[in-house]
């Protein structure tokens, strides 16, 4: 399988501040579900914003290659044109802004970068039905404001929707199960094991194993003190569970 | 009362450049053209003569003479206002001159001689080309053809018995309306700018709506683009008859190229028992350079007068032009159960100023009146709402509801809200509520990460921000409106 992700002895630290990644390396393949685990404070954050690109880091030495290009080259919107996209933690609100318009406007963009007729408002209605249909949510956020007023279950299924939305290749899940009960866990998981796709990586950002019970994942890394120390197949996460992070000594 | 938030103010405020020698040199370096010096012009200075060499120029009747120099004579003994937060170079008065003839030939020729740069503006705005030509100031008889266009509409209004036409052409063919409104809702002495409008003023639109007449179009000033030039001091007059109704859109989204620094309108509507007036403007005079030379300054003073029962007046404005903006569009509820709005979007960049809002005069028994402000500052700009909610003893069951929020960009510009509330019922009802909010790198990082362009990202989260204004734009304007947003903020993300 062709890597879709190459990351190399990547180290990035907040911008004029401490080094947060010390040296990454990670392969990840169009098909794959890749988890990555690891304690408080571990860099797993800071990872996800690096490959999307977002500001107030400085990436200090390394390369990341994606589809072949060098990904920290590209400028953040460029990077989500081309299909990389960020679910993220703390969903971002926009007063006043509807999030079907929010999201036609995304959704369009991404086309005519890759030299796509733009839908107009009847198609892209359909992909909307077509999509809430798929992940078997309702269509009450679509009126609000982006995430103005979400409860935390529905901004991180407002998330789901939109990656199912815009079809990345590469999608980021950012700590997407944090905040969330039991019910809306399983729902939002559900979701994604539904965009899981031959054609598309997914790596999952995650604190806590429990995620993993849901979306099963191809590969397992441990990420502590800025550096994959560990990496397994998907009963590591169980064995991790039961041992904790100690074991991996002083890197945790 | 002041509730301010200012992110760092500059320290030294370098003031404006100086008036007068301002925008005619600049503006006529910038679009490559020289502006001959017509022999109709007024000489420069401000006196009783020049008062009579306008009224004599124009034809008017005595009346209107003498209603002119009483004008001079209050503004002679008054000073212009120091309340408002702007910083104004002092501006010499008897430097100007005060009349010229409209002169068709003193603009470029085409479209060719026009800055590029202002025409790529059009293009992003979407100003049809034949109306980007008159927008430049291109000679208008050479490009405009369609004199048709405008008598197209006057012919349809006429048939209703709507009067809109300029203010000159009012006062020679409707001199009794003129003289029964002029003044009735901005007296000559009202403040130092209108009372120097009222003394020079050159011309203006002038509109009258019959009773029970609806008029079936936005009154534009579009139509009379091929009309004489109005110069700096307008005037507009707009009655709206029992049971009338209007809409009226002033300015446009283009900049407009103009000689004049000072702009000193009035704007004064009346609407009689059951009449409904809705006023739109979109400002965009030229601002200024980065540094803030060269601006213009616009001194404006709007008024609506809800003189009858049940009658509405609403003031929208989008004002994102002008080095320093002067302007509070405000409503007296005379009539029982009248209504007042005033719906705002102010942008400010760079080195630009505006102090505006509204005053909202509760007379009449049931009047309610909503205010909604927004204010977006960039730059280095400082942006300021300045509104008044006053309740006389009499207005039993009067209701107000204000809400001003303010939007920063970049560290250096400044938002403040300075509402003054004077409630003389104890029944009245007044809400005001404030906010003040960065655009903040977590919402541009959110968009772009999404697939939009930091302007784009820009563009979408102001029009948010702007949205529960832009909605009381109709609806062509608002588009317009959208645009301009976006352009008026460009180069303010890095």
């Amino acid at each position: 399988m062709s890597k879709l992700l190459e990351i190399r002895g990547l180290r990035a630290r907040i911008a004029n501040g401490r080094e947060v990644l010390k040296g990454i390396d990670l392969d990840v393949a169009a098909g794959e579900v890749h988890a990555i685990m690891g304690p408080n404070g571990a860099g797993k954050s800071t990872l996800s914003s690096v490959l999307a690109g977002k500001p107030g880091y400085e990436v200090t030495e390394g390369t990341v290659r994606y589809l072949g290009r060098d990904l920290l080259a590209m400028p953040a919107d460029e990077r989500a044109r081309e299909g990389v996209f960020l679910a993220f933690q703390y969903p971002v609100e926009i007063p006043g802004v509807n999030n079907m318009y929010f999201l036609r406007a995304a959704l369009n963009a991404g086309r005519r970068q890759r030299g796509q007729a733009e839908l107009d408002a009847q198609q892209f209605l359909k992909a909307v039905r077509d999509r809430l249909k798929l992940l078997d949510i309702g269509d009450d956020l679509l009126r609000r404001a982006v995430n103005v007023g979400f409860s935390g279950g529905e901004k991180k299924r407002n998330e789901i929707f939109q990656m199912a939305m815009l079809e990345p290749k590469l999608a980021i899940l950012d700590e997407t199960d944090s905040g969330l009960d039991i019910d809306a866990l399983r729902a939002v998981s559900d979701g994604v094991n539904r965009l899981r796709d031959p054609a598309r990586a997914i790596v999952m950002i995650t604190h806590y194993q429990r995620l993993l019970d849901y979306i099963v994942p191809d590969r397992v890394h441990v990420l502590a003190d800025g550096r994959i120390v560990a990496s397994g197949d998907k009963t590591f996460a169980a064995e991790l569970e039961r041992t904790g992070y100690a074991y991996l000594g002083d890197a945790a | 009362m002041s509730d301010s938030a200012t992110a760092n103010r500059p320290a030294s405020n370098a003031p404006p450049a100086g008036l007068l020698e301002g925008i005619v040199q600049a503006e006529g370096y910038k679009y490559g053209f020289i502006t001959d010096v017509e022999t109709e012009d007024a000489p420069p200075g401000l006196n009783e003569d020049t008062v009579r060499f306008i009224s004599a120029k124009k034809g008017e009747p005595a009346w209107l003479l003498e209603w002119r120099l009483k004008a001079f004579r209050r503004w002679q003994t008054m000073a212009p206002p120091d309340w408002a937060k702007l910083n104004i170079a002092p501006i010499d008065y008897q430097g100007a001159s005060y009349y010229s003839a409209p002169k068709a030939a003193s603009g470029p020729k085409s479209l060719d001689e026009v800055d590029p740069e202002l025409l790529k503006t059009y293009e992003k705005l979407g100003i049809p080309l034949g109306e980007r030509a008159a927008l430049a100031g291109v000679a208008v008889d050479a490009v405009f053809d369609s004199v048709s266009v405008a008598t197209t509409f006057k012919d349809k209004l006429a048939d209703l018995g709507i009067i809109f036409c300029s203010f000159g052409e009012a006062v020679r063919e409707h001199p009794e309306l003129v003289r029964r409104y002029l003044g009735s809702v901005v007296p000559q002495g009202d403040n130092f700018f209108a009372a120097l409008n009222s003394a020079v003023f050159s011309d203006g639109s002038f509109v009258y709506v019959p009773a029970g007449v609806r008029c079936p179009m936005e009154l534009s000033t579009y139509f009379r683009i091929n009309a004489a030039k109005t110069g700096q001091f307008e005037r507009t007059l707009l009655v709206a008859d029992r049971g009338a109704y209007v809409s009226y859109l002033e300015g446009c989204t283009a900049p407009q190229r103009d000689e004049n620094q000072l702009h000193a309108a009035v704007v004064e509507l009346v609407a009689l028992e059951d009449a409904e007036i809705k006023y739109a403007t979109v400002q965009n005079w030229y601002p200024g350079d980065e540094n803030g030379k060269g601006g213009i300054y616009n001194f404006v003073t709007k008024r609506g007068a809800c003189r009858g029962a049940r009658s509405k007046i609403s003031w929208a404005q989008v004002e994102t032009g002008s080095a320093i903006t002067w302007k509070y569009p405000s409503c007296l509820l005379e009539g029982e159960g009248s209504t007042g709005a005033f719906y705002s979007v102010a942008i400010t960049n760079n080195r630009q100023q505006a102090d505006t809002g509204t005053k909202m005069i509760h007379i009449g028994r049931d009047t309610s009146s909503t205010v909604i402000s927004k204010g977006i500052s960039a730059g280095r700009a400082q942006n300021t709402y300045r509104g008044q909610v006053k309740v006389l003893s009499n207005a039993d069951g009067a209701r107000n509801y204000t809400q001003c929020d303010s939007l920063l960009i970049g560290k250096r510009c400044g938002a403040h809200t300075v509402p003054y509330i004077d409630v003389r019922h104890p029944g009245a009802k007044v809400e005001h509520e404030a906010t003040t909010s960065k655009i903040s790198e977590d919402q541009m990082f959110y968009c772009q990460q999404r697939g939009l362009t930091a302007e784009d990202a820009l563009s979408l989260i102001v029009n948010g921000f702007c949205k529960e204004v832009l909605n009381e734009l109709p609806m062509e304007f608002a588009v317009e409106a959208q645009k301009l947003l976006a352009v008026s903020l460009e180069g303010s993300v890095g």
